[in-house]
């Protein structure tokens, strides 16, 4: 296998390679193994939350172990009382269409406050239009983020008027437009429908086998959002009796294929929460309600929000803009899931109460000022 | 090194090089059907015998080699179309990329070539390598006067082989059920599949297929370990040793019999090892076969027969609200 010549000065210089070997050996194993550690963490973490019955394997790695770094950034400011005679931001300002009820001082404070959340570094003009002059045109609707930005914050209300089922499931938390913004005026984690994701392919071929965002980078199907949290498809796949009798190619019928989007939009979900299946269910039994945990409950309002969401606020916006916030495939408006406002936490920015100062994002009724 | 016995290796100890050893050319003229050159591996020798060839190809040979290569290029162009004949996007994504069977509406019909239908040519041709290479090592074993004890070996594996992607699509009515030829999206498969069904751990002769592939494992070691231990007194001369015991076999088995009571036997260790490998497949395909014709979720079934307790409600996951205040 080897030249003559190296198998000659090798039959001539005899050498003990075995100590050499097991050092090069142990160190590099060393070298592997620290390498582990410092990437996938440490082994022996062995912090749980008990989230069913014991003896039932239910636990999840210990939450909220580290803390969310864009609660630091968040800006927040109390309300002003309402002073004597102060007039409202609609008799003040014109065409103030949702915040017209808020009292003036307020109405510049929560303005402020939207522009440290949204567009701390493009300032006013993010939205509002400057004249040749220089003067900014408050009242201008010329910008499309102004019109988006007004649909945003009648979503917001919408939002935490209808459904406080999901956003106060276990005390008051609410949202506000820092909950999916944090800072950026695009959010992250915002997502578009782009299934086929491969060429020349039709049918179940054509949706899957491809490392893609919304797949979490797995072979599953790339559809999963689009299906589930747009349109409004049947995400349970088990029979509820042991003999069913179905066939895979009539109408309706859960297949393996279906399994696999259902797959993929549970892996989505795990993602965008931190945490893993029993969270939620108990996986001997993933279609058991009585073996659900009330999480499952609140999860389910959420892909109900999240639809109803995408439905009438976020999808109806596409005329609105431009042609490179589309996205790449159907030219479609930026939509929401869960992991545009959940960003890995199993609560938005670790539970923090979004809406305690900011009564004018919370309700479409004009706040009453103490 | 000299604490460390000469005997105890990983590797195969002895090789032999020298002139090629061709093989017998006798009345069946087999040598027709051989490949002419032959040539010698250390590396090899390390694993196992030292020289490589002649391979017998014979008629069976042949076309097992020619449609199974065409499978294979089926797989491969499909996927190198499915990104746009792009070879970078081809190596980076050949994980997650897969020829799929066709979606489940066309049923046992022939679907359009984008939807499974350069899938079902494939695996038209896929069947005919698998099984012409089962024919090849039943006749080489004929032509050796051997028993057919791999051929049958091999069928059990052709048997799972064919419940996935044969039987049960046909008892399901769909094509649709076979299994994609991706390297993640078969795991996918798997994954979906035991999902679909209730989960696949309790169906009771999956259960019983991974007795035998756990068991097939334990049983190699013993027997690779066994026989390692005793190679110093001859006892990797197996068959010598099973009609004339000598030390080596003495050794291992009192070794066994005084470790647990109970020992095998040179000849008997083959038939355990045996049987084990072969009802692994066999279990298991029967397990896949009910899966959706005879039980849609086993979890359930396993309750109904008492294969899994069933617990009493409430359950009580209420008590939990995890990360509530």
């Amino acid at each position: 296998m080897f030249p003559k010549w190296f198998d000659d000065w090798n039959a001539k210089n005899p050498t003990n390679i075995f100590g050499p070997a097991i050092l090069v050996g142990a160190l590099g194993g060393a070298l592997f193994l620290a390498a582990l550690v410092v990437t996938w963490g440490n082994p022996f973490y062995d912090e749980f939350d008990q989230t069913g019955p014991r003896g039932t394997g239910m636990q999840i790695a210990a939450l909220s172990s580290t803390v969310d770094p864009t609660i630091e950034e968040y800006y927040t400011e109390e309300p002003y009382p309402r002073e004597e005679g102060e007039p409202l931001a609609g008799e003040v300002y014109e065409n103030v269409q949702v915040l017209g009820g808020v009292s003036d001082g307020n109405f510049n404070r929560l303005m402020n406050a939207m522009t440290q959340w949204v567009s701390p570094d493009q300032g006013c003009l993010y939205c509002h239009v400057q004249n040749d002059d220089g003067e900014i045109n408050y009242a201008s609707d010329d910008n499309y983020t102004k019109i988006v930005s007004r649909r945003m914050i009648q979503m917001t209300q919408y939002i935490n008027e209808e459904w406080i089922g999901h956003v106060q499931a276990n005390q008051e938390v609410g949202v506000n437009c820092y909950s999916c913004h944090r800072g950026q005026p695009v959010p992250n984690n915002i997502w578009f429908r782009i299934d086929p994701v491969t060429e020349s392919t039709a049918g179940w071929s054509a949706v899957q086998n491809r490392a893609t965002v919304q797949s979490q980078f797995t072979s599953l199907p790339s559809d999963a959002l689009y299906r589930y949290l747009y349109e409004d498809n049947v995400i349970a796949v088990h029979d509820l009796e042991s003999r069913v009798g179905d066939w895979p190619a009539d109408e309706g019928v859960a297949t393996w294929q279906n399994t696999e989007r259902t797959f993929s939009f549970m892996n989505y979900f795990a993602n965008s929460l931190g945490v893993n299946c029993v969270f939620c269910h108990n996986s001997r039994a993933f279609y058991d309600p009585s073996q659900h945990t009330p999480q499952w409950a609140t999860a389910s309002l959420g892909i109900i929000m999240a639809q109803e969401l995408n439905n009438d606020f976020l999808e109806p916006l596409g005329p609105v803009y431009p042609p490179e916030r589309l996205g790449p495939v159907y030219a479609d408006a930026p939509k929401a899931a869960c992991k545009t406002c959940h960003q890995g936490y199993n609560k938005p920015l670790q539970g923090l109460n979004m809406i305690a100062d900011w009564p004018e994002l919370a309700s479409s009724e004009p706040p009453v000022y103490e | 090194m000299s604490w460390w016995p000469e005997y105890q290796n990983i590797f195969t100890q002895v090789q032999v090089q020298g002139a090629p050893e061709m093989g017998m050319d006798n009345e069946n003229e087999m040598h027709r059907e051989r490949t002419k050159s032959a040539s010698f591996s250390t590396l090899a020798g390390w694993l196992g015998n030292a020289q490589l060839g002649p391979v017998y190809l014979g008629f069976f040979g042949v076309v097992s080699l020619a449609t199974g290569t065409l499978w294979l290029n089926i797989i491969g162009f499909n996927m190198l179309s499915q990104v746009g004949w792009s070879i970078p996007e081809f190596i980076r994504q050949l994980f997650w990329l897969a020829l799929e069977p066709p979606s489940p509406e066309y049923g046992l019909t022939m679907p359009p070539l984008n939807d499974g239908g350069w899938y079902m040519i494939a695996s038209f041709l896929l069947l005919i390598s698998v099984m012409s290479w089962w024919a090849r090592s039943y006749f080489l074993a004929q032509q050796h006067k051997m028993g057919k004890h791999v051929a049958w070996a091999f069928l059990a594996a052709i048997w799972l082989f064919l419940v996935l992607g044969f039987f049960r699509p046909i008892l399901m009515g769909s094509w649709s059920e076979m299994v994609p030829y991706g390297i993640f999206p078969h795991l996918d498969w798997t994954t979906a599949f035991s999902i679909r069904y209730g989960n696949l751990y309790y169906n009771p002769f999956h259960a019983l297929s991974i007795v035998f592939l756990y068991g097939s494992v334990l049983l190699f070691a013993m027997h690779g370990a066994t026989i390692l231990a005793v190679t110093r007194y001859g006892g990797d001369r197996e068959l010598e040793q099973i009609y004339d015991r000598g030390t080596a076999t003495e050794r291992a088995a009192l070794f066994w019999r005084w470790t647990m009571g109970f020992n095998a036997t040179m000849e008997g260790i083959h038939r355990w090892a045996w049987w084990f490998a072969v009802l692994t497949p066999i279990t298991g395909g029967i397990g896949i076969l009910l899966t959706g014709t005879v039980v849609d979720n086993w979890f359930i079934w396993a309750q109904e027969h008492y294969f899994a307790p069933t617990y009493l409600e409430p359950y009580g996951y209420e008590e939990y609200v995890t990360g509530g205040e």
